[in-house]
């Protein structure tokens, strides 16, 4: 009996033993790491091939290598104790498949293990991985995204930021000038309207059909397209011929670039010509001809806004070609929120989400830059082509917009 | 009406455009190449890289792409595609394994574009004048598109059908195993026959560049397109490639004008198997 007595202490005594050694073997390993840490990790999953590589590689890669080679170039991210940490990046093709991305994501977090995710490109993406996102705990910095649910989203995925607005932001803000157009008599209250059948036209669809009935206007053509739609001449014919003085598509970049040199070629020319992407890359003008003076859009830039202007000049010597007029501008802004907070509270990405909800920034968009509910409000909805550049435009103009100029001139 | 007449002839155009040098390499080359679609996208870009850095006119440049595009695919079969002809033991081997060789072919030529040019957007604005046919008013450069198919699609006939040499490739297109009874060089034939295919993507690519933007991954929609030509039309038929592209195209252009243009894709679809129902082999198949 003594005798098992004292085995079962020598047992608990060496089991204790062992126990505390693996613990200080454990806070040792912990202390090397944390005192070996000589980098960063980020990772992110982008659509490199595919049909989203063309919006991609336009709005939201170039911004990502600028970023991290601006931050690398100045000696890494700078911690809460000064110090600066290089930024190591690792980078999967999703290969514009859905599952593609939710797999990749997947694999950044649980086998690369990398302290920050970057969002892909699109919508329907982001939605795809913010569940991921959120089970694991990453700040998801929803850059290229329109959503009119991201209040709901932010209430199911607390860790998630919605920096893009919703299609009713932008279907509201673009009405406001219509009715002040239509005030003033330089419309009638008609408008041709056509959407690519695919989320980015259905959801921004559906928002004008609303928008417009509630501003008392009469949609007098509305169509919806495949996506692999290369030829508008019917459409454009079918259009012209319901005589509305407004025409909106709500379209992709390849439909963009063809509506534009069609209705070139057949001279279809209304006062309100409004595009969706595509029509504020850099690039448009040289596919129109030049001849983009008053054509609308999504987004815009103030021209007067040093920041931005900067910011831009900077991308075209890094990138070798300009940003986009829309998305650009905030996923660089929302990389900047993300670099300030790290600065501010260091690796933890609990402590990193409480600071982007919370925390104002200086950025490319404003001295300060804060989000509202996890979402960037101040934001512009409307732009214009107008001298060469798209602007951001309002009815009456003040608060960093211009004026919108029309009837948009003829095409020539 | 008459005006979505010439809208759906100059978009069917397009079609039968592309179509012709696939069926043209799956009728008498038995190969059916899925990179078809790629090396139009891989002209598209050629013709980009001439026109913006070299300033050389894209009508121009079909002088050049084109013949670069029978020598390439030349040299493609000589190293590619002749092992898979020496070995395969029947025909529906070599259509299954040139549908896997192709398959890989179709994502190198993707690479090399993706590597060279990046995933972005590419566009140029070349001859996009109106010009009025019969009082409806269609871009110049479709309308190029349109004639071009005409023409090549015409010439290819005469060739076809009154030359010697058409006559070769079509007893290699009929009877492959009896050809060479007649002392005909199959192995040539074939590789002609797959070259002048790769010709004609290069004059598609060359033209579709001038209307529409494209990027390094687009070229799986064109395979699409073309594919559904050449059965519709019946494979290895050159007017019925034609034919059905110019079919397509009017049916697009219909729908879209009266029911909706949401409903193009369904039609298209919707002519392909109702054809498929009556005429199993496509318009212009032998039974």
């Amino acid at each position: 009996m003594k005798n098992s007595l004292s085995k079962a202490a020598r047992r608990a005594r060496r089991l204790t033993t062992c126990a505390v050694a693996a613990l200080a073997l454990a806070v040792g390993v912990i202390g090397v790491e944390a005192q070996a840490r000589d980098k960063v990790t980020f990772g992110y999953a982008i659509s490199k091939s595919g049909p989203n590589a063309g919006g991609a590689d336009m709005t939201v890669t170039p911004n990502y290598e600028l970023w991290v080679k601006e931050v690398n170039d100045a000696g890494g991210l700078k911690m809460p104790d000064g110090s600066r940490l290089p930024i190591e990046v690792i980078v999967y093709d999703d290969r514009s498949s859905a599952e593609e991305v939710v797999r990749a994501v997947e694999r950044l977090a649980t086998q690369d293990k990398v302290d920050f995710i970057l969002p892909p490109w699109g919508t329907g993406f982001n939605l795809a991985v913010a569940p991921l996102m959120s089970k694991f705990g990453y700040p998801h910095l929803a850059g290229a995204a329109v959503t009119d649910k991201a209040p709901d989203f932010v209430k199911r995925w607390d860790t998630s930021f919605w920096f893009m607005g919703g299609s009713v932001d932008y279907t509201a803000a673009f009405a406001d000038v219509l009715i002040a157009e239509r005030e003033a008599g330089r419309i009638n209250g008609k408008i041709a309207m056509i959407s690519v059948a695919d989320g980015f036209g259905i959801d921004l669809v559906k928002a004008a059909r609303e928008t417009f009935e509630k501003a008392g206007f009469e949609v007098s053509y509305d169509k919806t397209f495949p996506p692999q739609t290369s030829d508008f001449s019917t459409i454009l014919s079918e259009a012209a011929n319901t005589k509305a003085d407004t025409f909106v598509a709500f379209s992709y970049p390849p439909h963009t670039f063809a509506l534009t040199k069609q209705a070139k070629v057949s001279s279809f020319s209304p006062p309100v010509f409004y595009l969706g992407v595509g029509a504020g890359f850099p690039i448009y003008p040289k596919i129109a001809g030049g001849s983009v003076e008053g054509v609308m859009s999504l987004g815009g830039i103030d021209p007067n806004n040093k920041l931005n202007s900067d910011y831009r000049a900077k991308h075209e010597e890094v990138i070798g070609r300009a940003p986009d007029y829309w998305g650009s501008v905030l996923i660089y802004a929302s990389l900047q929120m993300l670099e300030q907070s790290i600065e501010r509270v260091g690796l933890d990405k609990a402590a990193v989400a409480k600071e982007l909800s919370s925390g104002t920034f200086s950025t490319v968009l404003g001295a300060e830059t804060r989000l509202e509910n996890n979402q960037l409000r101040a934001i512009n909805w409307v732009g214009q082509w107008q001298d060469g550049q798209f602007v951001a435009v309002s009815a009456k103009g003040g608060a960093g917009t211009a004026a919108v100029k029309l009837p948009k001139p003829g095409w020539d | 009406m008459l005006e979505h007449v010439v809208n759906g002839l100059v978009l069917g155009g397009t079609y039968a455009l592309v179509a012709m040098g696939l069926t043209i390499q799956y009728g008498i080359a038995r190969i059916m190449n899925l990179g078809f679609g790629d090396t139009i996208i891989a002209a598209c870009f050629a013709t980009f890289v001439l026109f913006t850095t070299l300033s050389i006119n894209p009508t121009v440049a079909l002088l050049i792409l084109v013949p670069a595009g029978y020598l390439i695919s030349d040299v493609i079969y000589r190293v590619i595609m002749k092992p898979l002809v020496a070995r395969a033991p029947d025909e529906g081997a070599l259509e299954v394994d040139s549908i896997l060789v192709t398959f890989g072919l179709l994502f190198v030529i993707q690479g090399v574009l993706l590597t060279l040019f990046g995933g972005g957007y590419t566009s140029y604005t070349f001859l996009n004048t109106p010009v009025n046919v019969l009082g409806s008013v269609v871009a110049a450069n479709r309308l190029l598109a349109f004639v071009l198919s005409l023409v090549i699609g015409g010439v290819l006939v005469v060739v076809l059908f009154r030359t010697r040499w058409g006559m070769i490739l079509r007893a290699v297109a009929l009877a492959p195993k009896s050809a060479p009874l007649f002392g005909i060089d199959t192995d040539r034939a074939a590789r002609t026959a797959f070259a002048i295919g790769g010709a004609m993507a290069a004059t598609g690519g060359v033209v579709v560049s001038m209307f529409q933007t494209f990027t390094a991954t687009a070229g799986v929609v064109f395979t699409m397109k073309a594919l559904i030509v050449v059965i519709l039309g019946g494979k290895g038929s050159v007017p019925g490639a034609v034919v059905a592209g110019l079919l397509l195209g009017l049916v697009e252009t219909f729908v879209a004008a009266y029911i909706d243009p949401g409903l193009t894709l369904a039609a298209v679809y919707t002519v392909f198997l109702a054809l498929l129902l009556v005429r199993p082999n496509g318009i212009f198949g032998k039974a």
